[in-house]
């Protein structure tokens, strides 16, 4: 008795939470199947404004830029961050261990905004001084977005190292093997399912951001979410809808995809560690 | 094997610190080929870190290494003719139980057919063969360890490194691994060091048992010569039990010579001279199962003590009784039961113990 009515307390407070969290996202998708012209109302089922979307070129444009830019931030972000995450879990201390440690992981807790600012800013006096870049656009979003990815996939790569027993790696060069080998044939395929997963996230994280692409983006380099963004402001098309519903779709599949890959790991070092 | 006494280990006066912290403090060692050498000691007595240092995994501050005649202090662990068991294993888990074995061989560029060959050889000697296709987590602790033994032995090193071989069993299975492991050791003829706190381990496995305390070697002996001649109190106490009598010398003599001792009524006998002045103080160890119990006091005039039960463990094949002497000592006994109806002394009964003047050992540190 007494359990039973607190499971079913906790079940309707978790169905809340899930409708709060969930709701909107719901409704976004049902509607992105409104016949209608107009958002709020619905007049029936199509799905024509899927039609509509892929005959919008300047859209189409805009999310094969943010397409381009998150596959090329993640990868580059995945080589950066697990040399980071090797200098931070396995050289041991240096001096600057702890600056270094802080600086890497500061765009984790730094507001997008200043992130965006101060890059802004490193880019135009940089034309300045250097001439380099003369101009803003893909390639300054490109080395912005790869700044903040990198700090996240450090941390996941990181937190895999160390759970990673270290005399693994120790076995493999008393058995004749040298540290570049080691690496590449042990910690490499051990790691891997924290690259993996730290390069979906970097790549939903590159192709969601709005902020910091603003701030650095120019002419003709255009990300989907800034050409969302603007068109918002001119009147919500249920296009957007459609559009939003695909993001939604592909995030969730990254999403999913990633904590796949990371629970059959944890299943793997568990049984290891036994 | 005639060359059983050639030296193909030397440790010459290696030390190690951390900073501050000295671990490993002017150890010289010499271990033979062939034989199976144990460095005993509690945690934090420096012994893993004399294995890292043979194995390559740290660089001794002070001090050489040499492997069969030749300097290694400067080479990395990955030239080292050793090969090192690890105490988790760290079997590859992304490998299989082949390729783990197979490791090793391929870093030595050979061939194909010579790496198989060798695989199959080390697995059939540790009975591994029907696992070959397996992933390290689908083996039980025993099956692990094994393989990790194979992975070790199959490059053919100068020496086996053991750290803690039966740290990650269960009891039952260590001692049926640490006879069965003595064995397959044995049959390759490799020469192995291994690094254990437990003594029994070490007594049960290695030819020579090295013991160490606080960074330094204290005692090498056979098992039979550390524990029936502890050269100190460290030594004494860390293997198995001990009671120990502060003494002072009366008497030395050739034959035999005499101490008092505060807690005794009687003089205390040793065998032989010891190597202090008359009225020097010494210590004197005595082993539980060397003191015979009884009612009735002894006829020998010295090495007897009277006291009461205290407290009496019953362990099944013997039992260690704890006696208070009049002037607060426990003395610890060790009986066998060889009797199931027999009867036994109880709580608070008076009883003397005694000695033979042979099963003291004089302990000078």
């Amino acid at each position: 008795m007494q359990t039973g009515r607190l499971s079913n307390w906790s079940k309707s407070f978790l169905s809340l939470g899930f409708l709060f969290l969930y709701a909107p996202m719901v409704i976004l998708v049902i509607l992105s199947f409104n016949e209608s012209r107009l958002v709020t109302v619905w007049a029936g089922f199509s799905t024509k404004w899927y039609g509509e979307l892929l005959r919008d070129p300047q859209m189409l444009g805009a999310a094969w830029i943010s397409l381009k830019i998150a596959f090329l931030s993640a990868s580059a972000a995945v080589v950066l961050g697990t040399m980071a995450a090797i200098v931070m879990v396995r050289m041991g201390h240096f001096r600057g261990k702890t600056a270094f440690a802080s600086m890497i992981t500061a765009p984790l807790v730094m507001p997008e905004v200043i992130i965006g600012l101060s890059l802004l800013l490193l880019f135009v006096s940089m034309g300045q001084t250097l001439g380099w870049p003369g101009e803003r656009g893909i390639i300054t979003i490109w080395i912005a977005h790869v700044t903040f990815c990198t700090a996240f996939v450090t941390v996941v790569v990181a937190s895999r190292l160390q759970e990673m027993d270290q005399s693994i790696e120790e076995a493999a060069q008393d058995l004749g093997a040298p540290p570049w080998k080691v690496f590449f044939l042990v910690t490499l395929p051990i790691i891997a399912p924290a690259l993996i997963s730290g390069w979906l996230l970097a790549f939903t994280l590159s192709l969601d951001d709005l902020v910091i692409a603003s701030f650095v983006s120019g002419p003709g380099s255009t990300t989907l979410p800034m050409a969302v963004f603007s068109s918002v402001r001119l009147g919500v098309s249920p296009k957007i809808n459609a559009l939003a519903t695909l993001i939604i779709v592909t995030v969730t599949m990254a999403v999913f995809v990633a904590w796949w890959i990371a629970q059959r790991s944890l299943k793997q070092t568990t049984h290891i560690s036994k | 094997m005639s060359d059983a006494a050639s030296p193909m280990l030397e440790i010459r006066h290696i030390s190690k610190r951390f900073g501050e912290l000295s671990a490993v403090n002017n150890v010289s060692l010499t271990i033979n080929k062939g034989e199976i050498f144990a460095l005993l000691g509690g945690s934090g007595c420096g012994k893993t870190t004399l294995l890292r240092m043979m194995s390559g995994f740290e660089t001794p501050s002070e001090g050489s290494l040499l492997i069969d005649g030749e300097d290694v202090s400067k080479v990395p662990p990955y030239q080292r003719p050793v090969n090192m068991m690890f105490q988790s294993y760290a079997l590859f888990p992304h490998l299989t139980v082949a390729q783990n074995v197979a490791f090793g061989l391929k870093q030595d560029k050979l061939s194909k057919a010579q790496v198989q060959a060798q695989v199959d050889a080390m697995l059939k000697l540790v009975h591994m063969t029907d696992y070959a296709k397996r992933k390290p987590n689908q083996l039980s602790g025993g099956q692990r360890q094994r393989v990790a033994l194979a992975r070790s032995l199959a490059k053919q090193p100068k020496v086996l490194l053991l750290d803690e071989p039966m740290a990650a069993l269960d009891k039952k299975l260590r001692s049926q691994m640490q006879l069965e492991l003595v064995d397959i050791v044995e049959s390759v003829g490799v020469t192995c060091v291994m690094v254990t706190h437990d003594q029994e381990e070490a007594m049960t496995m290695a030819n020579r048992v090295g013991v160490m305390h606080e960074g330094e070697i204290m005692q090498v002996g056979s098992p039979s010569e550390i524990y029936e001649f502890p050269n100190s109190r460290h030594t004494a106490e860390f293997i198995g039990s001990v009671n120990i009598f502060s003494t002072k010398v009366l008497h030395v003599g050739a034959e035999a010579s005499q101490m008092s001792c505060a807690d005794m009524a009687c003089r205390l006998t040793v065998e032989g001279g010891v190597n202090a002045l008359e009225g020097a103080q010494l210590e004197v160890a005595i082993r539980p199962e060397k003191i015979t119990m009884a009612r009735t006091r002894p006829e020998q005039e010295d090495n007897w003590v009277q006291g009461k039960i205290h407290d009496i463990a019953y362990l099944g094949g013997h039992s260690v009784y704890h006696i208070k002497l009049p002037s607060g000592m426990i003395v610890m006994v060790t009986t066998t039961n060889i009797n199931r109806h027999a009867q036994r002394l109880t709580w608070e009964d008076d009883v003397y113990l005694y000695w033979s003047a042979a099963s003291a050992v004089v302990l000078y540190q």
